[in-house]
């Protein structure tokens, strides 16, 4: 997904001058092409996330379009107050971009896992979250995200994640897009990078004679109500999928709209990691075994409640 | 703008503030009076900007990071032009748009929202590079507290923009002495402060910052073709221009009552 950002960036600040990217010591070689080709407009803004989200809104305030990039972790929480105050307060179009969704730097160790920045930004008055599902995702989320106008946050994975999408997808902001038909019983609902686990759920369930429909969310917030009340009335079983903390992500917000609903048909159930930092080391696969966001559990635990239907 | 002037003006917004205080009990009175004489300087004699054209692209910008001084800054925007000065009797009533800390674009003339110490020094450098990217030849000014010099976002800020040698810029620190609780030298190793900016790569000027004439003298020496952006440490007295509130950290919170107020506007010889 980086790779793709970067050079989805690169295409878009040729034919927009405005656009400046700001990165906190971190993307090296990364944007060599955006460096030879926008000259002036990287700024290496060092270890110092606070000054660089500030700078971004200054720079916002006279007119340019900047971008705010290092790992997803540093670039959210770090500096949650100066996203809070001088780039929502303001309302302005600054694009914030962290790279490392979720446990993509499982390796790293619990400094580096990021599974409470779509908590802490979605809660932010004018901001826009969008997780792209894949590199597709990505160059879309992006142009999507500069001629929104307004804060967005975009959550990247890491690289050479699948490819989720068949073709090019129709790809809105708040809109979320069918990846797989399915059959009337089970939906799932994935956000951002776990996506590739979603799927293979999916793969799962078809073993067992289910035939699950699978949606990508990339867009947390603004949630696509509509898709919702239609998955919520069509299906039996509604899963939500994450690489977050299940306190206040994609599920919790799915939680939040569902608790306003009059009636509704399916039951709700929120896959993503525990409200714990996760010790020991191991990269990825592992980490997210650890804590459940797996096809094997998720597509059990979606049997189970299946089987306590029919019960 | 001759000094006299400046000075009579200084009185008046000063006189305004109390008044401001004392109607909407907001606090921060010691913070605001002792930077009006900052604000005068800038608004009357450096910046470049036309109170009638507000949003012009070629303005200079000024940011107020220490928020809590708003009364300061409403009072010199409404004298200077850019409203009228009625607005400022419905400051921090219900529903009006003037709140005890600048919001955005709450009036003409306020450039950014501040309120949260540590955030102007930062969005005036990105403004700096806006116009440098631009090629539009404004400059920038930002009015900090020494207490705000607390703030790593602070020292973040003074170390990037030294580095891309943004020198039509200029931070002026209204070092009162004072912060919230106390002495602002007891509570963080603030001195050598002009040492520490010189040391972060800055040009950095002493002076006395109720002084009109080295601050106008001072300011206009922006940019100061050392390559270096500009830090004037501005040394003033909390609650300046009133005997009782003078260097006395009660004024932080402490709201004017209606004789003080009269008092107030005596000695700064507006009755």
């Amino acid at each position: 997904m980086r790779n793709t950002f970067a050079s989805t960036l690169t295409t878009l600040a040729l034919i927009d001058q405005r656009i400046v990217l700001l990165s906190g010591d971190i993307g090296n070689k990364l944007f060599d092409s955006f460096k030879e080709q926008c000259p002036g407009r990287f700024f290496n803004c060092g270890v110092a996330e606070a000054n660089m989200t500030s700078m971004a809104a200054g720079m916002a305030l006279c007119g340019l379009r900047p971008v705010t990039y290092t790992i997803a972790s540093f670039v959210t929480v770090r500096c949650l107050e100066q996203i809070r105050i001088d780039v929502c307060y303001h309302n302005l179009p600054v694009i914030i971009v962290g790279v490392g969704a979720g446990l993509s730097y499982a390796e790293l160790g619990a400094t580096h896992h990021s599974c409470e920045d779509i908590a802490m930004m979605r809660v932010l008055p004018n901001m826009t979250v969008i997780c792209p599902g894949d590199a597709i995702e990505v160059r879309l989320a992006l142009a999507a995200a500069f001629k929104h106008g307004g804060p967005v946050y975009i959550r990247l994975g890491k690289k050479n994640e699948p490819i989720i999408h068949n073709d090019e997808p129709v790809f809105q902001i708040g809109k979320g897009i069918l990846i797989r038909e399915g059959g009337k019983e089970v939906c799932l609902l994935g956000t951002g990078n776990v996506m590739p686990v979603v799927l293979e759920t999916a793969n799962l369930l078809a073993t067992h004679g289910i035939e699950a429909q699978v949606v990508s969310m990339h867009t947390v917030k603004p949630l696509d109500e509509c898709l919702l009340e239609k998955v919520f009335s069509q299906f039996k079983i509604v899963a939500t999928v994450e690489e977050h903390s299940l306190l206040g992500g994609f599920g919790s917000s799915v939680a939040e709209w569902l608790s306003g609903q009059r009636t509704r048909k399916a039951d709700l159930l929120r896959f993503g990691a525990k409200d714990e930092f996760i010790h020991g080391a191991g990269k990825q696969k592992t980490a997210r075994q650890s804590v459940g966001i797996e096809a094997g559990f998720i597509s059990e635990e979606i049997l189970r409640r299946r089987q306590g239907h029919s019960n | 703008m001759k000094i006299g002037k400046l000075e009579t003006l200084a009185r008046q917004v000063r006189g305004k503030i109390v008044e401001m205080s004392h109607r909407s009990q907001a606090a921060h009175l010691g913070s605001a009076l002792s930077c009006v004489d900052i604000l005068v300087a800038l608004y009357w004699n450096t910046l470049v900007i036309d109170p009638l054209k507000p949003y012009e692209l070629h303005r200079d910008r000024f940011i107020l990071s220490k928020g809590h001084a708003a009364m300061a800054l409403f009072a010199t925007l409404a004298f200077r032009g850019f409203f009228p000065e009625n607005l400022l009797d419905t400051f921090g009533s219900v529903g009006s748009c003037l709140e005890e800390h600048p919001s955005p674009g709450c009036v003409p003339g306020v450039e950014a929202a501040t309120g949260s110490l540590g955030h102007g020094i930062g969005l005036g450098i990105g403004m700096a590079l806006a116009g440098r990217l631009q090629k539009i030849p404004y400059r920038v000014f930002i009015t900090i507290s020494d207490g705000e010099c607390n703030e790593g976002s602070t020292w973040e800020a003074a170390m990037f923009a030294s580095v891309h040698h943004i020198e039509n810029m200029c931070v002026i620190v209204d070092f009162n002495k004072w912060q919230a609780t106390g002495r602002s030298c007891d509570i963080m190793a603030l001195e050598p402060l002009a040492e520490k900016w010189r040391s972060f790569g800055w040009s950095a000027y002493e002076i006395n910052g109720h002084d009109m004439n080295k601050l106008t003298e001072c300011l206009a020496n922006v940019p100061d073709h050392s390559g270096k952006p500009v830090a004037i440490i501005a040394h003033t007295v909390k609650g300046k221009g009133v005997s009782i509130m003078e260097d006395d950290n009660n004024w932080h919170y402490r709201i004017p009552t209606e004789k003080e107020v009269l008092l107030a506007k005596k000695e700064l010889g507006l009755l």
